[in-house]
């Protein structure tokens, strides 16, 4: 009997590996792709080509009012947001109690940055301190009127303060809002889930704005007389509302993924519903949709731009309210603003799906090797 | 021997830099059976797949039917329309009936008028002991049923050559029997077949060659008698051992 | 339904309970609120005259018009502007998600960076960036852009020549009407020819022949059927053609844009849904590429894409309530906007205007769950 030894393997032929053959089958495989490769790359020159222009070649960098942005061909006009970078930050937020926003900036990413890492322990004693300390903390600091601080009326907050504000606020009510509604909505009690029913579907259906609207002029009229809420409030408020309908649809996607035998080991070991649902039924189905939270998270942190149609400042409805100094009147200063906001907005939220997709691999890999 | 119907000549794949096929010489004659069998990632599956061309080779030559596989869209379309193929994982379309899913190839590429495919069909439906499932969608039938219904599909091409890929190996124990049926019925007809396998109890049954492959090249080829009684190879012997104790 | 025990009864009526007695109080506050601000309830004031100007009615209005007409017209602008917008971004997002999926390695990338910048920017202030951005920095009308001397571009929004119909139209009309007929009669013909013995026969060279003869006979009868109204700069604006605002253009651009990058999201999931053997058996099968595209993939598809893909088209005519920022007058804008502010009564304006957005809704979730309970039919085992 022969035994046989394997031909030893050869590397692939030259003209099917590296950059040519990559080109070759990636960009000029059929007339047709060469043809789209061509206009793809005419299109994204022309593009960068401008946008380089526009943000560079032809922009302004120093001055100190609009004369610096009056060339004749004119790009950014980025001292414009030199200018009143203070303002978007903070909005009217007094100059000498600014550190206290810091402040509340980085307590909150000391409690935020370990809660984001898988990895990292102490996940309860986290919570605890960015669900129950920190709330109370950033309120105080921010509002002031005890401790010896001086009380800042919401009126003043602006700019990305108050747009994290109202994510912020927003992000942690609606998710315990949600998860209620959720459980509510594949309650056995009638009474109960049809009003979580009704209540999920009136907020998915109506636009954010008429939620803002009957926010800041029909919840007045609600409320006895002299009982008011400040705007701030009520905005926020009707934004938790909005998105904990969302995120009940979320948390119910998650709530049906979970076999039924998982119930039924339940109730074999004798657990009540509430013991069920907190120690078995919810770790796994918020696990689950995770990036369907982050997602509503997103869409939420973009949604708080709204809010400047009822007439808060948020960054967006700041940088709007600028536009109107006339020191700093030129062609070029509503698209700079624009640019610069939406680059904010940007970096925040493509930064929160990038994490999302983050956490979906980090799960599945869990999963799999469980 | 008459000319061969496929002719491999030299024939080398790479998945990047993976040399996934080494080699390869295959004649098979108009008629004949050949059982492929060999460990996973043998690269048996990748033959036959490169025989329709789901795989575009390399290196040296796949002639079928005197057409030369290089490319060319022309042959391609001739050499599939040829060709019939069932896999493992059956590939029938879900939202089309079982009688749509039989006469999509002869209307769409073989022109036929709607009646004369749904004959067509009906009869070959009726071959793999299915007539009464015509109307239904492949999500309502059973694994065996589904795989018999893609035998059919496959057939209602009027193919002269036949490709099956592992086509037992996603089928519960009790259905299998009903498709290797079909199969070795098949076979007597006179059909050229390729059929990567593990039922080892067909390949004595039909096969005129079995195959054994490892690492990407043809070990062995024998006659079934020889290759299952006296193998010449001792990677055979092994494999063989395997694959018959359990 | 499982039997209830009495402590769940006990929890409902509780809630029920408390459900009533916080309505009771709203409604006491609401009224005695009203009655304090010498405001009206009802709906009385829908039939009164408005007193304001719109700058886009599809409708005839006039400053006599009631409120109920302001609200019908809001409610039209707010549906051409969603439903140029619904087309719009579908082509947009079909041609991007399929250009996600290209292994063309440029075209791909050159997608999915759009998808990423446009997805990741609020929708509210793409609008204005359109409109206060661009939009409004365009030359006075004086000095307005012009594209042939027939179509100009200017801060008061897009000046095109309008194409108005003769009588001679009905013959034009009467002629295409003629070529649809024989179409469906021609094609019928086809499919009974090819189904009795399997001859196929194009049905177009004979359909062409059809739509000639009619055209010409039309032509013949009624002579050339339109004519334009070249608009001309006279004044202080331009005269003739139509004009579309430019809160409208900002409004359906970035609408269109910004729902573009979410379809294109949910064609590449849509069509990545689809297993790869499919494809290889449809080629195993012969088929070529494009019909196997046509008749396995895009059906398959279709499936995975209809359910968010409506979710999306809501969510567009939801956005366009934004159209309040730019003043566009849709429903919110002139509704829940201007008449609010000066009839004053909250709680009825806001009430119908979120009733019109949730019936748009609940149609839309009803007709999805039809489709959903048609396709579920078809058991899924692959």
């Amino acid at each position: 009997m022969s035994s046989w030894t394997p031909t030893a393997p050869r590397p692939a032929p030259s003209n099917t590996v590296g950059f040519v053959a990559w080109a070759r089958a990636n960009l000029f495989a059929t007339k047709l792709d060469t043809a789209l490769t061509l206009l793809a790359f005419t299109l994204v020159v022309y593009v960068i080509e401008v946008i380089f222009g526009w943000a560079i070649i032809d922009a302004s960098f120093t001055g100190d009012d609009r004369t610096a942005c009056l060339k004749e061909v004119q790009g950014a006009c980025w001292p414009f947001i030199e200018a009143k970078f203070g303002q978007f930050i903070y909005g009217r937020y007094p100059g000498a109690e600014r550190w206290r926003v810091d402040l509340v900036f980085l307590s909150g990413l000391i409690g935020l940055i370990p809660m984001l890492m898988p990895n990292v322990g102490f996940k309860r004693a986290n919570m605890v301190y960015l669900l129950g300390f920190y709330p109370i903390f950033a309120f105080i600091m921010l509002n002031g009127g005890m401790l010896g601080l001086a009380t800042v009326d919401t009126t003043d907050w602006g700019g990305l303060l108050v747009t994290l504000v109202v994510a912020i606020t927003g992000i942690v009510a609606s998710l315990p809002l949600g998860i209620l509604l959720a459980l509510g909505r594949r309650s056995d009690l009638p009474i109960v889930r049809a009003l979580c029913i009704g209540f999920i579907e009136i907020f998915r259906g109506v636009p954010l704005i008429t939620v803002l609207f009957m926010a800041s002029v029909m919840l007045p009229l609600f409320l006895p007389d002299g009982v008011n809420f400040d705007k701030l409030v009520r905005c926020l408020i009707g934004v938790a509302l909005f998105s904990s309908a969302y995120m009940a649809e979320v948390v119910r996607g998650g709530l049906q993924a979970i076999p039924k035998g998982q119930y039924e080991a339940a109730a074999a070991l004798g657990l009540g519903y509430w013991k069920t649902t907190r120690l078995i039924i919810l770790p796994q189905a918020l696990k689950l949709v995770i990036p369907g939270i982050v997602n509503t998270f997103i869409g939420l942190f973009k949604d708080t731009t709204l809010v400047l149609i009822v007439g808060l400042f948020d960054l967006l409805g700041i940088v709007q309210l600028h536009f109107t100094d006339a020191s700093w009147a030129t062609p070029e200063t509503h698209i700079t603003g624009y640019v610069f906001a939406g680059a904010v907005f940007w970096l925040f939220c493509f930064a929160m799906s990038r994490y999302s997709i983050f956490m979906e691999n980090h799960l599945s890999t869990d999963r799999t090797s469980s | 021997m008459s000319d061969p119907v496929i002719r491999i000549n030299k024939m080398n794949k790479w998945f990047g830099n993976f040399h996934v096929l080494r080699d390869i010489d295959l004649n098979v004659a108009a008629g004949e059976k050949i059982v492929i069998c060999g460990p996973s990632g043998s690269g048996k599956s990748t033959l036959i797949r490169c025989i329709n061309r789901l795989e575009a080779h390399q290196e040296g030559e796949i002639e079928v039917e005197g057409l030369t596989l290089d490319g060319s869209l022309k042959n391609l379309e001739e050499i599939r329309s040829n060709v019939g193929m069932v896999f493992q994982q059956f590939n029938l379309f879900p939202h089309m009936t079982v009688l749509e899913n039989c006469t999509l190839s002869p209307i769409w590429v073989q022109q036929k008028s709607q009646a004369e495919a749904e004959k067509l069909a009906r009869e070959l439906l009726e071959r793999v002991r299915i007539p009464d499932q015509a109307d239904k969608y492949p999500g309502q039938l059973s694994g065996g049923q589904q795989q018999r219904v893609a035998i059919a599909r496959a057939l209602c091409m009027n193919p002269r050559i036949m490709l099956f890929d592992e086509p037992t190996s996603a089928l519960d124990p009790e259905m299998i029997k009903e498709v290797l049926d079909v199969m070795v019925e098949l076979a007597n007809e006179g059909i050229t077949m390729l059929c990567v396998t593990h039922e080892m109890g067909f390949a004595r049954q039909v096969a005129d060659r079995v195959i054994f492959m490892d690492e990407g090249e043809i070990v062995e080829e024998n006659a079934p008698q020889t290759f299952f009684s006296n193998p010449e190879n001792e990677r055979t012997k092994l494999f063989l051992s395997q694959v018959l104790t359990h | 339904m499982s039997k209830l025990l009495h402590r769940d009864v006990l929890l409902q009526a509780l809630v029920l309970g408390a459900l009533v007695l916080a309505m009771v109080w709203l409604v006491a506050n609401v009224q005695s609120n009203l009655e304090r601000q010498n405001i009206n309830s009802g709906f009385s004031f829908l039939s009164e005259r408005a007193g304001f100007g719109i700058n886009q009615t599809l409708i005839e209005y006039s400053e006599d018009s009631s409120f109920a007409r302001v609200l019908t017209v809001g409610l039209l602008n707010t549906l051409v502007v969603s439903v140029l917008g619904i087309g719009l971004a579908t082509v947009l997002g079909f041609v991007l998600g399929v250009a996600r999926l290209s292994r063309n390695w440029l075209v791909n990338k050159t997608a999915m960076i759009y998808v990423e910048i446009f997805r990741n920017v609020p929708l509210l202030l793409q609008i204005m960036f359109w409109y206060f951005g661009v939009l409004r920095n365009l030359p006075s009308p004086r000095e307005a852009v012009s594209l042939g001397d027939a179509v100009f571009l200017s801060n008061r929004g897009i000046v095109a020549p309008a194409l108005e119909m003769t009588a001679a139209a009905w013959w034009y009309g009467a002629a295409l009407a003629v070529s649809g007929v024989a179409y469906f009669w021609l094609r019928r013909r086809a499919q009974f020819l090819r189904l009795a013995d399997g001859t196929a026969q194009s049905i177009w060279r004979p359909l062409a022949m059809i739509a000639m003869a009619s055209l010409a006979f039309a032509a013949l009868l009624g002579g050339v059927p339109f004519s334009f109204d070249i608009p001309a700069f006279k004044g202080f604006n331009f005269r003739g053609g139509i004009t579309v605002i430019p809160e409208f253009v900002a409004l359906l651009l970035a609408l269109s844009l910004y729902t573009a990058a979410f379809i294109a999201e949910i064609v590449r999931a849509g069509i990545q849904s689809v297993a790869k053997g499919q494809r290889e058996a449809a080629a195993a099968l012969g088929l070529p590429d494009n019909t196997a595209l046509r008749l396995v993939v895009i059906p398959q598809a279709l499936r995975v894409i209809i359910p968010p893909l409506t979710s999306q088209y809501l969510n567009l005519t939801k956005n366009s309530s934004l159209a309040v920022a730019i003043a566009y007058p849709d429903i919110v804008s002139v509704f829940a906007g201007t008449t609010l502010t000066q009839v004053g009564q909250a709680v009825e304006i806001i009430f119908i205007t979120m009733m019109i957005y949730l019936t748009l809704s609940l149609l839309t979730s009803f007709a999805m769950n039809r489709y959903n309970a048609r396709i579920a039919v078809v058991g899924h085992k692959s």
